[in-house]
């Protein structure tokens, strides 16, 4: 028994290596998606391109850097959503806006990295300030940092043009293409989420993103074998403010326009609810939380009034959804997704023997 | 040798007053300044101010009146900070739908005004009502995920989520004023003179009634808490389920039973502070997380799981902004959150907080 065991998996590793149709068919998860994503903008509308799947990416994006921060570190922060801010804001104001008394008009090149670098020095402040504490703390002191930023926003006029904010902020017009249409700002998306998922994986098996998940199952035992965790942590913060930033411009791109409601509370729980209900397990939940959500923010209301409800009552259906996932299966969406899989592998070899 | 002898004795035998002069004696430069902050502070309340100092600092009336909004709001804060924080202390999760439970403390007050007329049964009402929340939430739900304190505190975010929606939909999204009773209205004479008119008459300060009977009323189950806590038999068990939960149970005391009761005890104090806000201000779709911030905000600089530092905290977040109100317009929510800021870096346990 055993020994058919292990022919059987030694041939399929051989078959494995055998060619890429094979590894093709191991993986038509991720080759499906790949494809849908990139030949999207062949059949999608302007509206599914962008406000559908563009914005589940940015979100998927913020939520990314939540997701590493929280999966890989332990450190459920809520802050991030205000780095992502933090950075929009940085752009309207050194960039273009309509308000050329706040905006410094400076070229998108300029602009973006020092948006990018403004953000990332405030997520390592957050990082800074909430790394000395652990869990349940580290909730509560980035939610408060978070809401002291959106009041912030909201009462200071001379650069974050208080409650009004900033309007009409546009991608830039580079290499001859014009990254304000619907089909490169897409693309534009597109990579950069893609880049940060893969920058996420490839931390996560380096030595830092290990030593992370030594902090996070035990930072006690990493100081005594020599590891400073307080350092670990803050750059893991910066990192994920890193992510978060540029999620963040994308946003500002996107929606050309940023007020402190971008980042209200509302906003700073629902990067939570994302991040959760798609799991923090993999990084690939924080894109499927984000997909979910704004797919059920946008049909919500046709459907709730299908079923006969009240289609204000937007928030109750996330709320339950939330729930039901955090009781039922902690791990998310992707939880669900693991398990099944597995019975569906437990099932086809029962039958195959 | 002898010398250290006596001076332990004297250490374990000696007084409060006796502590003081030794702390005095060991530093005379900070006793100085702290007493001299002391004697310039009640001249500021006391003494109607000279015109120089008026002309830099503004209205005496201004100042004086900023203080006693910020000590009542501090009393306020302190009503739905005391139950977050003894709440976290014992049962170790972060009730992130605290909030909502003073808001639906609020409204359960102004429905059962509107039916009985009655204020101080409102009081009643609001926390029976919050009350039993807590214990349905504590007793269906997290009682089921003892220990996953991160799971805990999510479930309580769903809560709020929905919580929030459900009151928009019952009670909309108006705000909402609750009236205080004809004998608690008007405005009271305090002995404190706020200016001298040209004439020699002395003007004194007129201060809300309810507020200082509110204020009255935050201090009398503050100091009311720290009796239970310190002095019955439950309060002991509250305190030894602080310190260790785990041993408070295996010593055979029902601990599950106390969650409940704890539970219970702070979800009726945020109801009863709903009112108390319904009373002061008033209460409208928003409020749950702008109450669950300046509960945050409070424990984190008192020092979470500690009800003097709650009362502490309290006090500094409500000072801070309503003289940040009439000082600092523009930044008058951000100079509170700077304070905490500030905390979280020198003293991350906050000011009485235990390591």
């Amino acid at each position: 028994m055993a020994l058919v065991q292990t022919t059987e998996l030694l041939f399929r590793r051989a078959d494995a290596q055998r060619g890429l149709g094979r590894w093709v068919s191991n993986h038509w998860p991720t080759v499906s998606l790949v494809v849908v994503l990139v030949l999207l903008p062949a059949i999608a509308n302007s509206f599914i391109l962008d406000q559908i799947v563009g914005w589940s990416l940015i979100l998927g994006t913020i939520a990314l850097s939540l997701m590493f921060l929280a999966g890989y570190g332990g450190m459920v922060s809520l802050a991030q959503m205000s780095v992502a801010g933090v950075a929009g804001y940085m752009i309207a104001v050194f960039g273009a806006s309509s308000l050329p008394k706040i905006s410094l008009f400076w070229p998108w090149w300029v602009a973006a990295p020092t948006a990018i670098m403004i953000a990332v020095a405030f997520g390592t402040l957050v990082g800074a300030l909430s790394a000395r504490t652990e869990g349940i703390y580290t909730i509560m002191i980035t939610l408060a940092l978070a809401s002291a930023f959106f009041y912030l926003t909201l009462q200071n006029w001379p650069i974050f043009n208080g409650f009004n904010g900033f309007t009409t902020i546009p991608a830039p017009h580079f290499f001859g293409v014009n990254w304000k249409d619907p089909i490169p700002l897409y693309y534009m998306i597109l990579f950069f989420a893609a880049l940060s998922y893969a920058a996420v994986i490839y931390i996560a098996r380096a030595p830092f993103g290990l030593a992370l998940q030594g902090v996070r199952d035990n930072a006690r035992r990493m100081e005594a074998i020599g590891y400073n965790v307080a350092a670990h942590r803050i750059a893991a913060y910066a990192f994920a403010a890193l992510i978060a930033a540029i999620g963040g411009i994308l946003m500002v791109w996107l929606n050309n326009q940023i007020s402190p409601f971008t980042i209200g509370i509302d906003a700073i729980i629902d990067l939570l609810v994302i991040a959760v209900v798609g799991g923090l397990g993999h990084p690939i939940g924080a894109f499927i939380g984000a997909i979910i959500y704004v797919t059920l923010r946008a049909f919500a209301l046709d459907f709730l009034v299908a079923i006969g409800l009240d289609g204000r009552r937007f928030q109750t259906l996330i709320g339950l959804g939330f729930l039901v996932i955090v009781l039922f299966s902690p791990d998310g969406v992707i939880g669900l997704w693991r398990r099944w899989s597995a019975r569906v592998r437990a099932a086809g070899g029962r039958n195959g023997w | 040798m002898s010398a250290a002898v006596d001076n332990d004795k004297s250490v374990d035998g000696a007084g409060r007053g006796d502590a003081l002069r030794r702390w005095i004696g060991y530093h005379p430069a900070a006793a100085l300044i702290i007493a001299l902050a002391v004697i310039f502070f009640l001249w500021l309340i006391l003494a109607p101010w000279p015109p120089d100092f008026e002309e830099v600092f503004g209205k005496k009336l201004l100042f004086i009146n900023a203080l006693f909004n910020g000590i009542t709001l501090g009393g306020l804060y302190f009503l739905v900070a005391s139950g977050f924080t003894l709440i976290f202390g014992l049962m170790r999760y972060v009730n992130l739908a605290h909030g909502s439970l003073y808001l639906f403390g609020g409204y359960m007050g102004y429905e059962a005004t509107q039916w009985t007329g009655s204020w101080l049964f409102s009081y009643v009402v609001a926390f029976v009502c919050c009350a039993i929340v807590g214990v349905a939430m504590q007793f269906f739900i997290f009682r089921r995920m003892e220990g996953q304190d991160l799971r805990q505190t999510l479930v309580t975010l769903g809560l709020s989520i929905i919580f929030s929606d459900l009151m928009v939909w019952v009670w909309g999204g108006n705000a909402i004023q609750i009236d205080a009773p004809d004998a608690l209205s008007g405005p009271v004479r305090t002995p404190i003179i706020v200016s001298i008119r040209s004439s020699g008459e002395a003007m004194f300060l007129q201060y809300a009634r309810v507020r200082l009977v509110i204020l009255a009323a935050a201090v009398i189950i503050g100091i009311g808490m720290w009796l239970a806590l310190n002095r019955t038999r439950i309060g002991m068990m509250i305190r030894a389920g602080v310190d260790d939960r785990d041993m408070l149970s295996a010593l055979g005391y029902r601990v599950q039973l106390l969650f409940v009761v704890v539970f219970a005890f702070g979800a009726g104090l945020a109801g009863m502070a709903g009112i108390v806000g319904g009373t002061f201000q008033s209460i409208s779709l928003g409020e749950d997380s702008k109450f669950l911030l300046a509960s945050l905000v409070v424990v984190i600089v008192g020092g979470l799981g500690s009800i003097p530092g709650a009362a502490l905290g309290a006090l500094i977040v409500g000072l801070a902004e309503q003289i940040g109100t009439v000082y600092f317009q523009n930044y008058a929510t951000v100079l509170s959150f700077l304070i905490m800021v500030i905390v979280l870096a020198i003293r991350p346990q906050g000011l009485l907080g235990k390591r």
